[in-house]
């Protein structure tokens, strides 16, 4: 849950970036790191293995100014994304205000990508978060190789396949060149903006 | 939500009873990473942003392991370091009290001091 502090007039908000492992969740972060470089005042923080994957968590803090006389904080995480870290996910979800589901488009990638939704519609249960009611968008990652011989996934399948119920926005994205991972961004923190706008402003 | 009130006795708790005692730095903290309170000593500069993150994934984590053992909770955290040690002691199920120290003062007198301000800051969160 967001925190708010009425004395110092501040606001902290945590968005998890989720998928399954490999997917981009972590170059969403570095891209977005590099791009607001001037208004991040903290280095990214990442807990990694020894062969760069994800162990616990990336963390990386950014101001986005002052809202109604409240200085707003984003804190935004990402999970580990291989399958034998889901007790790791899970205290990483606490306190979640809003999340960003980043699937992997890769043919090969279509059966963990649904996997790891169902995973983080279990995991937000147990902080008893609904993912049909928390701010939520969905990030279809590496479009880019739409151009190389990898086989891909269209988006009219990954819709059908993980996002016909929710509904959530979506975009298709290439962290690793920064497309779209803006306006992802922009977007959950919007919505989730909106949906604490009621216990602030 | 905390309101001013409660925010501002806190922040005395901690001034009174860490602070005074010598403390470098005293953190109060939600168990998601947030931060409620900060206070240092002005002599050491910290990121305490960074820090409140990684000081609740790592409780967290321990947390995690003393379920595994059978253990309800593992309440309380320790990691001494050359010059400086940390402190970590959980206030309420969902909020942490983290203080770092020099070794000039002793693990025996933080504990004390952090149990007394634990107590009083939960009285003042029980008081609406």
């Amino acid at each position: 849950m967001a925190l708010i502090n009425i004395k110092n007039r501040e606001v902290q908000i945590k968005i998890v970036y989720y998928g399954p492992g490999r997917g981009g969740k972590t170059t969403n972060l570095e891209y977005i790191n590099k791009t607001y470089r001037k208004q991040i005042k903290t280095e990214m923080v990442s807990l990694k293995t020894q062969d760069d994957r994800t162990l616990f968590f990336d963390f990386l803090p950014f101001d986005v100014g002052q809202i109604k006389g409240f200085d707003v904080t984003i804190q935004l995480y990402t999970v580990p994304g291989q399958v034998k870290y889901n007790a790791t996910r899970k205290l990483v979800l606490r306190g979640v205000d809003g999340v960003v589901f980043v699937a992997d488009v890769q043919k090969e990638q279509r059966k963990k990508n649904i996997e790891s939704l169902n995973q983080l519609y279990e995991n937000l249960k147990t902080y008893n978060l609904d993912l049909f009611k928390i701010p939520f968008v969905m990030q279809y990652n590496k479009i880019d190789l739409k151009n190389s011989d990898i086989p891909i996934i269209p988006s009219k399948i990954m819709q059908k396949d993980l996002n016909s119920l929710i509904k959530a926005p979506a975009f298709e994205a290439s962290a690793l060149k920064g497309g779209n991972v803006i306006l992802t961004l922009k977007k959950i923190i919007s919505m989730t903006l909106a949906s604490i706008q009621d216990q602030i402003f | 939500m905390f309101t001013e009130n409660q925010l501002k006795a806190i922040d005395s708790v901690i001034h009174t009873n860490l602070m005074e005692a010598g403390i470098d730095h005293v953190i109060f903290m939600d168990m998601a990473g947030n931060t409620i309170a900060k206070h240092d000593n002005g002599k050491n500069r910290l990121d305490s942003i960074a820090f409140a993150a990684l000081a609740a994934g790592n409780f967290a984590a321990v947390d995690a392991m003393a379920k595994l053992v059978g253990e309800s909770e593992f309440s309380l955290l320790f990691h001494k370091g050359e010059k400086s040690s940390i402190h970590f002691s959980k206030a309420s199920d969902d909020t942490l009290l983290i203080t770092m120290f020099n070794k000039d003062i002793s693990l025996g007198l933080v504990r004390l001091k952090a149990g007394e301000a634990i107590e009083q800051i939960n009285e003042i969160l029980s008081n609406e």
